[in-house]
């Protein structure tokens, strides 16, 4: 018996996608919430991101994560692509409440490896409400924990450990270039509203090393890979359907990600993202600046859902070619934040040409957002 | 004519068929009617304790281990500290609570769940609302669909639940599964531990441990690090406890059926030994034209298995209907109150069905297994003569069987129960039953010498006839034994139990009116300062306040009562219904502790010896000052003085509180002022002394109502086999009559003999039955009783009631001996003579 049956219920609503995604979550999540009106949540305005302090947990907004995604090898040469993330979520119910179980703050976490020899991803979930020192998201510095899967960063490191159904990894990420802040110095826009908006900087370029376990087998591995870190409390315009969204360690030292807000009737309804050059140069991306084309579909199995896992993408000055390291990136969490979506390691190819290493998220595939 | 072509079944069997017709369908009736009683009870119990257990099941989930302690609960810090253990995979907390509903609307098991711990282990408890955060409002509620049924709610409709007196509002969010069993009631842990004064204490962990754990070795270490009074055990240890306390109950149900069933058999035998003489020249010329003695006697025990195989039948087809019937009318526990809330469904158990099969049966093979052997080992050159009948029935008498059972029988109830179960006691009685039935053509043959001999020819022909040929009569006489020695027994303990609650209850309700929250449920209560208002309402001389909890003693046993009252030391019996002598603690021993019977029995405690208790998370020392007498709780209760109970949990609430009144204040008036009195007055039980014991008595009758129900049936198969027994010894006799007609005996005279016989015999029965049944009595009191509900009595014997049945049964056996003296005298009697050759 899976989580699911069991949890698939709890998530539904605070569900929809993870990651850029998982924004759309507190849209579903605001109906519900609308009505009672729990608790006021701060609104999400630009200012200054003040380091260490904001690598930690920001709990009185509604929804925040660290998220990475990476591309590791090992010493026979095989790539894999990796994902650690962990979500928290203030629900807005019982606030008041004595009880140490109150529900104030939830935490999520999604792993997965993906490994083209396997064929398909390998995932697992875990979900937990925040207390008694079991499941945390601590203030100050990235420090998140779920159990005895959590993400860490130990003075300059980021360090992860997952103990997963059917694989581990023990890992760490390396910072090699500065912080990369997103938007306007760390405020991203989400919509033509200007409330639709996050707080959201990355780390590109992160060297990994660590070990990663599968099939009763532990390889040592080396790699990239970027985090996201990004938190806030309103949401897209209610149309919103899903999300596509890109983020490429470009080979030449580069970093580039873009995104797309697509509406139920398929028009992109924002847009946005940026690129930081080799030289150090950031260039944000306008709403014209980007658009994704899908090139390649592929139709899941499981769900029957049909992705487009290959993407000709234009993003400012850059044209490239988005090809999935395997078409099988699909993630089921319908059992944790409740819905199922395509995270997977692309290749960016421009002329034919690999010139980065990148993930893509593709979400609202399955369902569009609840709202 | 060749004898390879005589079957014995054809001979003997056939011509049995056309003769005894009417006898065959009764003992097929008798077989049953036994079987449908033991099969019915047998589903019964089942689908009870199978609604049970999946509850507990859905309760539990597919955890490794629980940890469980008092109905209080225990210290939340030991969650994380069990969670983090390394052995542990998931570790899942639960807070339980018997909440009371407002409005008088019952009971609900509330469990407080923590839904992303419990989904992966209990997904039966896991409710889907309007949106995936009503598993976490603290406003929600998931109703068992059991619990929305009796409750008649639905989705978004309001339940109030009592804290304290006073009722918190809940929303129905939604159902949980229609596969979850039992009336619950699911919500959030903050929430349940919020709204129901829980804060800090959980009521249960569940574990589920990593693959690979040796879960004993784990069990055992952790153990011997939990806090006093917590046990952590297999799930299915929670469910011996929970049915430990019913068992005994449905166990004697059992053996009532079994009892039935046994009478059944002894039907047969009757039908079968009479059948046997009657046939005797028949049997004895199918052994000279050839057929062996044991295709004799295999015939004539397929005879009774074919009977047991029909009647077993017929049986399982009736069970089923009265099991379905006695369902619906009196509820899965019988009316006995073992289940609340339990909504039963009947299957069809293969297993059980074959065995109540194969015992219907077996008591039919055994009923005409003696008759069917001392018929084959007959020789068959004197049984072809007349007058031999006597004989066969002569190795019946025995002595060495029936006086080795009686050893046996009186041995068997000193031993102790085994597993909780008198099982010795059972046996006790049935050596006693079936040694007495044995013995009886010797005790009966010895009564009847020594009666004076009537003057009248009738009266002294009767009893010649007796005296000369005791086997016949034994046989109805082992009828009349058994069903009165049956229902003496029964009616004797259960005047004894009934009049020993009556006196309980004079000794446990001295005051004027009692005020209750509730005794069962965690929810309600009267807080000190509703208290301090009862005590101030003008009338009231006295208030006596009763707290009650539950603490857990061993994993595998239900929780202990934990009571705590005002109770004078010195002079304990004033306020408990002692038994025997008591101690009063010297000054420097630690505070007294009254303890009920079942403690003694369960737990070994013994007057003045030093106990220690888990209350509060610790051991607290005792002396156990005293033993009381309690027919409410069967696992057991604890009293100890108020003030050291507040002194050691902090707890000044009561479940109840005992009021005493002015002389000349009205009850009437001062209920009214007490529901007034108190915020939420409106929600609490206000009863008089004598409303209680009505109320305590009818659910005594109605407990009791199934095993009156049971013994009728037992009575009623015996008495059948008594009427039948008779009319077929008469009709065997018809040649005698014949003879006495012809040396001039009127019809008249002959019906005064039948009359007499049956009246000696009767009245033999009856005394020995009597007497035996005072026997079994003592052992059902002293031993089943006290070793099934550990229920001390004491005896009373309903002399107006077993006269009135002796009455019965004399005259029932007279008639009945007329009645078939009539039918048998018909006018080719004096034909009959020459039957003889």
């Amino acid at each position: 018996m899976g989580m699911r049956s069991v949890l698939s219920p709890v998530f539904c609503p605070l569900s929809s996608e993870p990651r850029r995604a998982f924004l759309a979550a507190a849209l579903a999540l605001l109906a519900p919430l609308a009505r009672a009106r729990e608790v006021a949540y701060p609104a999400v305005r630009p200012r200054e991101l003040v380091f260490p302090r904001d690598h930690g947990s920001h709990p009185e907004y509604r929804t925040e994560w660290w998220y990475v995604t990476g591309w590791v090898r090992d010493d026979r040469g095989n790539d894999f692509g990796i994902q650690v993330t962990f979500f928290r979520n203030r629900p807005g119910v019982a606030e008041e409440s004595a009880s140490a179980f109150a529900p104030r703050e939830l935490l999520f976490a999604h792993a997965a490896l993906a490994d083209p020899r396997h064929g398909r991803l390998r995932h697992d979930q875990r979900a937990r409400r925040a207390g008694f020192g079991l499941a945390q998201a601590a203030q100050g510095t990235t420090d998140v924990r779920i159990d005895d899967w959590w993400l860490r960063l130990e003075g300059d490191v980021y360090r992860t450990s997952i103990a997963a159904r059917d694989f581990s990894l023990a890992l760490s990420f390396r910072p090699t270039q500065p912080i990369l802040l997103q938007g306007e110095r760390g405020y991203s826009r989400k919509g033509p509203d200007p409330a639709q908006a996050s707080y959201y900087y990355s780390r590109p370029h992160l060297a990994v090393e660590g070990t990663l376990g599968a099939d009763g087998r532990t390889v040592r591995v080396t790699g990239k890979a970027w985090l996201d870190h990004e938190w806030s409390s309103e949401v897209l315009s209610a149309d919103a359907a899903g999300w596509d969204w890109v983020g490429v360690n470009l080979a030449d030292g580069g970093a580039l990600m873009a995104f797309r807000i697509r509406a139920r009737s398929g028009e992109t309804l924002w847009a946005g993202g940026t690129l930081r050059e080799a030289g150090g140069r950031v260039r944000a991306l306008a709403p014209g600046d980007v658009a994704f084309r899908p090139a390649r579909h592929w139709r899941s199995p499981r769900t029957g859902v049909e992705y487009p896992v290959a993407f000709a993408l234009r993003a400012g000055t850059l044209d490239l070619v988005l090809e999935p390291l395997i078409d099988d990136q699909e993630l089921d969490s319908r059992a944790s934040v409740g819905t199922v979506y395509w995270e997977g390691a692309v290749r960016a190819l421009a002329a034919g040409r690999e010139v980065g290493r990148g993930y893509l998220e593709l979400s609202g595939y399955w369902r569009p957002l609840r709202i | 004519m060749s004898a390879a072509r005589i079957t014995p079944w054809g001979a003997v069997t056939g011509g049995a068929l056309r003769a005894n017709g009417g006898r065959l369908v009764l003992s097929v009736a008798a077989i049953a009617l036994g079987v449908a009683l033991g099969y019915a009870v047998q589903l019964i119990n089942q689908a009870a304790v199978n609604e049970l257990s999946a509850g507990l099941a859905t309760v539990a989930g597919d955890a490794d281990l629980e940890v469980r302690g008092p109905r209080a609960g225990f210290d939340e810090s030991l969650f994380p500290a069990v969670a983090a253990r390394p052995e542990v995979a998931l570790a899942s907390p639960v807070v339980e609570v018997d909440a009371k509903l407002a409005g008088d609307r019952g009971e609900l098991a509330l469990l407080g769940i923590d839904v992303f711990r419990a989904g992966p282990i209990q997904p039966g408890l896991v409710g889907e609302g309007e949106d995936g955060l009503d598993v976490l409002r603290p406003d929600a509620i998931f109703l068992s669909v059991a619990a929305a049924d009796a409750l008649g709610v639905k989705r978004g409709d309001r339940v109030g639940v009592l804290a304290g007196l006073e009722p918190v509002e809940l929303r129905v969010a939604g159902l949980l599964s229609a596969r979850t069993p039992g009336r619950l009631g699911v919500m959030d842990i903050a929430a349940v531990q919020d709204r129901f004064g829980r804060v800090g204490r959980i009521t249960r962990i569940d574990l589920r441990l990593r693959p690979g754990t040796d879960v004993a070795a784990f069990r055992a270490a952790l153990q011997a690090e939990l806090p006093p009074g917590l046990v952590v055990a297999r799930p299915e240890a929670s469910l011996r406890a929970a049915t430990s306390l019913s068992r005994a109950y449905r166990v004697n149900l059992n053996v009532l059926a079994l009892v039935a069933l046994f009478t059944g058999g002894l039907l047969v035998f009757s039908t079968q030994a009479l059948a046997v003489v009657r046939r005797r020249t028949q049997l004895a010329l199918l052994r000279v034209l050839g057929v062996k003695r044991r295709a004799l006697a295999v015939t004539l025990v397929g005879e009774g298995a074919a009977i047991g195989a029909a009647g077993a039948a017929l049986g399982l087809v009736a069970g089923y209907a009265l099991a379905a019937a006695a369902v619906s009318i009196f509820g899965s526990d019988l009316g006995a109150g073992y289940f609340r809330g339990v909504t039963p469904r009947l299957g069809v158990e293969p297993g059980s069905a074959a065995a109540f099969f194969l015992l219907g049966v077996a008591a039919a093979v055994l009923g005409s297994l003696a008759p069917a052997l001392e018929a084959a080992r007959a020789q068959p050159g004197p049984a072809l003569k007349a007058g031999d009948e006597q004989r066969a029935l002569a190795r019946l008498a025995t002595p060495w069987p029936g006086l080795a059972l009686w050893a046996a029988g009186l041995a068997a109830s000193f031993l102790p129960p085994v597993r909780g179960l008198p099982l010795f006691g059972y046996a006790a009685i049935a050596c006693l039953l079936v040694g007495t039935i044995v013995l009886m053509p010797r005790v009966a043959h010895a009564a009847l010498s020594a009666a004076p001999r009537p003057r009248a020819v009738p009266g002294a022909l009767a009893l010649d006839q007796l005296r000369g040929a005791p086997g016949q009569a034994s046989v109805s006489l082992a009828a009349i034994v058994a069903a009165v020695s049956l229902m003496v027994s029964m009616a004797i303990m259960v005047a004894s139990f009934r009049q020993s609650v009556d006196d309980w209850l004079d000794r446990v309700l001295p005051a004027d009116l009692y005020v209750r929250a509730s005794m069962t449920t965690d929810t309600a209560f009267l807080s000190p300062a509703d208290l301090e208002r009862l005590a101030a309402i003008p009338g009231v001389r006295r208030s006596e306040p009763l707290r009650a909890q539950r603490i857990l003693l061993a994993a595998d046993r239900a929780g202990v009562a934990l009571l705590a009252k005002p109770v004078d030391p010195a002079d304990p019996a004033r306020q408990l219904p002692l038994v025997g002598a008591f101690v009063v603690p010297k000054p420097g021993d630690p505070p007294p502790a009254w303890v009920t019977e079942p403690m003694v029995d369960l737990y070994g405690y013994r007057i003045g010896e030093r106990i220690e208790l888990p209350i509060a998370g610790r051991m607290a020392p005792f002396v156990v000052a005293g033993v009381w007498r309690d027919y409410a709780r069967q696992q057991g209760a604890v009293m100890i003085q108020r003030e050291v109970f507040v002194a050691l949990t902090g707890d000044a609430n009561a479940n109840a509180v005992a009021l005493w009144l002015d002389p000349g204040a009205s009850p009437d008036a001062v209920s009214r002022a007490v529901a007034a009195a108190v915020p939420g007055g409106g929600n609490l039980e206000i009863a008089t002394p004598g409303e209680i014991r009505d109320i305590s008595l009818s659910v005594f009758d109605r407990t009791f109502a199934v095993t009156y129900a049971l013994e009728a049936a037992a009575v009623l198969i015996g008495l059948v086999g008594l009427s039948s027994s008779f009319s077929a010894l008469v009709l065997a006799r018809r040649r005698e009559f014949g003879v006495l007609r012809h040396l001039g005996m009127t019809r008249r005279q002959i019906g005064a003999m039948l009359a007499v016989e049956g009246f000696a015999v009767s009245a033999v029965g009856l005394a020995v039955g009597l007497a035996i049944g005072w026997l079994i009595s003592l052992v059902l009191i002293h031993v089943v009783n006290r070793q099934s509900f550990h229920w001390g009595m004491e005896l009373h014997v309903p002399w107006a009631g077993l006269a009135a049945l002796g009455a019965v049964l004399l005259a029932l056996a007279t008639l009945t001996a007329l009645a078939s003296g009539r039918q048998a005298m018909g006018a080719d009697v004096v034909r009959a003579v020459k039957e003889d050759w």
